[in-house]
């Protein structure tokens, strides 16, 4: 495997709050990694890091060998690590398959944008396609805003796709869906990934990042600390330590030690 | 083969062409000239903000623009008053786009309530030169070459000219909304990060449909100083040009096609119609409000999408009579 995506000593701060301290992180290629920790440990910061919506204040963020730090959201995306967000964004009213086609341009000149209609036939399919394959292709000429909150996190990671990004970014994908749909969406990803996705997943169910992930890359207070196979993060005092420190939710703990 | 959606559009045009034939007198013809200007200024201003949600109450920037273009290059190219006047009216347009590139690239930056604020604020510093300038003539007013046609007849070329306008920008705001562009406005209206990070170039594409709105604003304002031969600074940059047109848009529908076009030619008609029959310059100001608060009150997404919705849910109720309605449910 070779690394696909990596931050190297990542700082920032926002006022007197050090939301990220030094952090490292890397992701293999092909590989499915998961970054844990408790709330406020930074990851959605790092998330933003990675994909240019915060500038750092220091650190270096890598893609494919060139230095990507600070480069804006959209070249980001075109480059081809897309993300979606921890609380669904999608575009409320605008219809789902409209909502797919925002994303199918990629680098397109913003002038072409002028001259072309809303879609190709072929990327109709393709948007199409993808609906399908996350099993919401009957809603497509719906308002997306119509959409329940689970239909809506399937419409964010379809649309994701419909760009063919190396990488994905997934923020709690799994964070206020029931069981039925969180094996599910497990299932999509371990179905991409053997395609050749790449996938960087933030998530608090301990069961789902477990099952799912190569590697765990355990945050505390803004840096790394811990990263290693699901097994040696589960065993890893320092990681008891972190989350015992950070909150009060014994569950957590005991989800880390036995799930 | 024509849709029944675009023979709709071919009746509407020919009923526009026939009007100065019914309508013979000059007042009449006057508000119907006055009407397209504004219905085309609206639909225009649409284009941009209905689309995008970037609401600019700036507008009179470019229509004033638009106004002394044509007002002072008349007049320093010795152009004679006739119709070759109206080759100027583009002129007016391009000119205000050169005007809004430099103000959107201010204006843009910010978004919401502050963009609102930025934009009045920047209106008032044309406004405020176009008084205090020396080559627009001040308080004083400009006054464009004579145009010696018959009275009766006046407004007839001028009628014609504003409906091609208005022709112009309903097909520039059709076709901006079934392009690839006008999918980015909508995504950038429901959220413009999340419309960045999926690839989107949010920047170039908002200045781009500012600055096309600008140019069918700019064309009326010029063709609005044709027709009246003599521009004051209060009059074209007007603080109450800026809200009639937004408020035409959001009484028909903001954000839809056809919503501006109808709130355009509904008001801007009474409201002319009320000034000429009962010579008060301000009864419509009442007729307004009163229709004002109706829209808000019951139907504050303007008359098209009420229809729409009204006419989608009386389509359900038929269909749905006798069926037992268990729309509910759905797992997650």
């Amino acid at each position: 495997m070779s690394e696909l995506l990596s931050a190297n000593g990542v700082s920032k701060a926002f006022g007197g709050v050090q939301a990220l301290d030094n952090c490292t992180l890397h992701v293999q290629k092909g590989s499915i990694t998961g970054l844990i920790g408790p709330n406020g440990s930074g990851k959605t910061t790092l998330f933003n890091v990675m994909t240019g919506y915060v500038k750092p204040d220091s650190g270096a963020v890598t893609f494919e060998g060139n230095d990507i730090t600070n480069a804006r959201p959209n070249k980001v995306f075109a480059m081809g690590i897309g993300r979606t967000f921890q609380l669904t964004r999608i575009f409320a009213r605008i219809s789902v398959l409209e909502n797919m086609l925002v994303a199918t341009q990629r680098d397109e000149s913003w002038l072409r944008g002028l001259t072309r209609s809303m879609s190709s036939t072929s990327e109709l399919d393709a948007a199409m396609e993808w609906l399908d394959f996350v099993g919401i292709a009957r809603l497509a000429q719906l308002p997306a805003g119509s959409l329940s909150y689970g239909q809506r996190k399937l419409l964010e990671l379809a649309y994701v796709l419909v760009a063919d990004p190396d990488v994905i970014l997934l923020d709690e994908p799994a964070g206020g869906v029931n069981l039925t749909l969180i094996n599910e969406i497990g299932e999509k990803i371990r179905t991409l990934n053997e395609a050749g996705k790449t996938f960087l997943i933030v998530e608090h169910n301990m069961e789902f990042v477990m099952s799912l992930c190569d590697s765990v890359t355990v945050m505390h207070q803004g840096s790394d600390l811990v990263t290693g196979t699901p097994s040696e993060v589960r065993s890893n005092p320092l990681v008891l330590d972190a989350y015992l420190g950070g909150s009060d939710d014994d569950d957590i703990i005991e989800e880390i030690a036995h799930g | 083969m024509l849709r029944l959606r675009n023979l709709w559009w071919v009746a509407a045009l020919a009923v526009a062409l026939l009007v100065p034939q019914i309508l013979t007198n000059p007042a009449y013809r006057n508000i119907a000239v006055l009407t397209l200007i504004f219905t085309a200024c609206t639909t225009s201003w649409n284009m941009f903000s209905g689309y995008s949600g970037y609401v600019a109450l700036g507008a009179g920037a470019f229509y004033g623009t638009g106004a002394y273009t044509m007002a002072l290059l008349s007049k320093h190219l010795n152009v004679p008053g006739n119709g070759n006047m109206f080759w100027l009216v583009p002129v007016g347009g391009l000119a205000a786009v050169l005007v809004a590139i430099p103000v959107g690239l201010i204006a843009l930056r910010v978004r919401r309530h502050t963009f609102v604020v930025i934009t009045i604020a920047i209106f008032f510093v044309f406004q405020l030169s176009a008084i205090n300038a020396n080559f627009t003539g001040g308080t004083g007013g400009f006054t464009l070459p004579y145009i010696p046609w018959m009275i009766q007849d006046y407004q007839l070329p001028f009628y014609y000219v504003a409906l091609a306008i208005l022709v112009f920008a309903i097909a520039l705001s059709a076709s901006v909304r079934r392009s690839r562009f006008g999918l980015q406005l909508l995504a950038i209206r429901d959220d413009e990060d999340r419309a960045l990070g999926l690839g989107v170039k949010v920047f170039p594409v908002k200045l781009t449909g500012f600055a096309m709105s600008a140019f069918t604003i700019g064309m009326c304002g010029a063709l609005y100083a044709m027709l009246q031969g003599q521009i004051y600074p209060q009059f074209v940059f007007d603080p109450i040009f800026d809200i009639s047109i937004a408020l035409m848009a959001f009484f028909g529908g903001f954000g839809t096609l056809l919503g501006p076009i109808i709130g355009g030619l509904v008001l801007e008609s009474s409201q002319q119609y009320l000034t000429v029959t009962y010579s008060n310059g301000s009864l419509y100001l009442i007729l307004f409000g009163v229709l004002f608060l109706l829209v808000v009150l019951f139907m504050p997404q303007g008359i098209v999408v009420f229809t729409r919705e009204w006419w989608a849910k009386r389509q359900d109720r038929l269909a749905s009579t006798g069926e037992v309605a268990s729309v509910q449910g759905g797992n997650s």
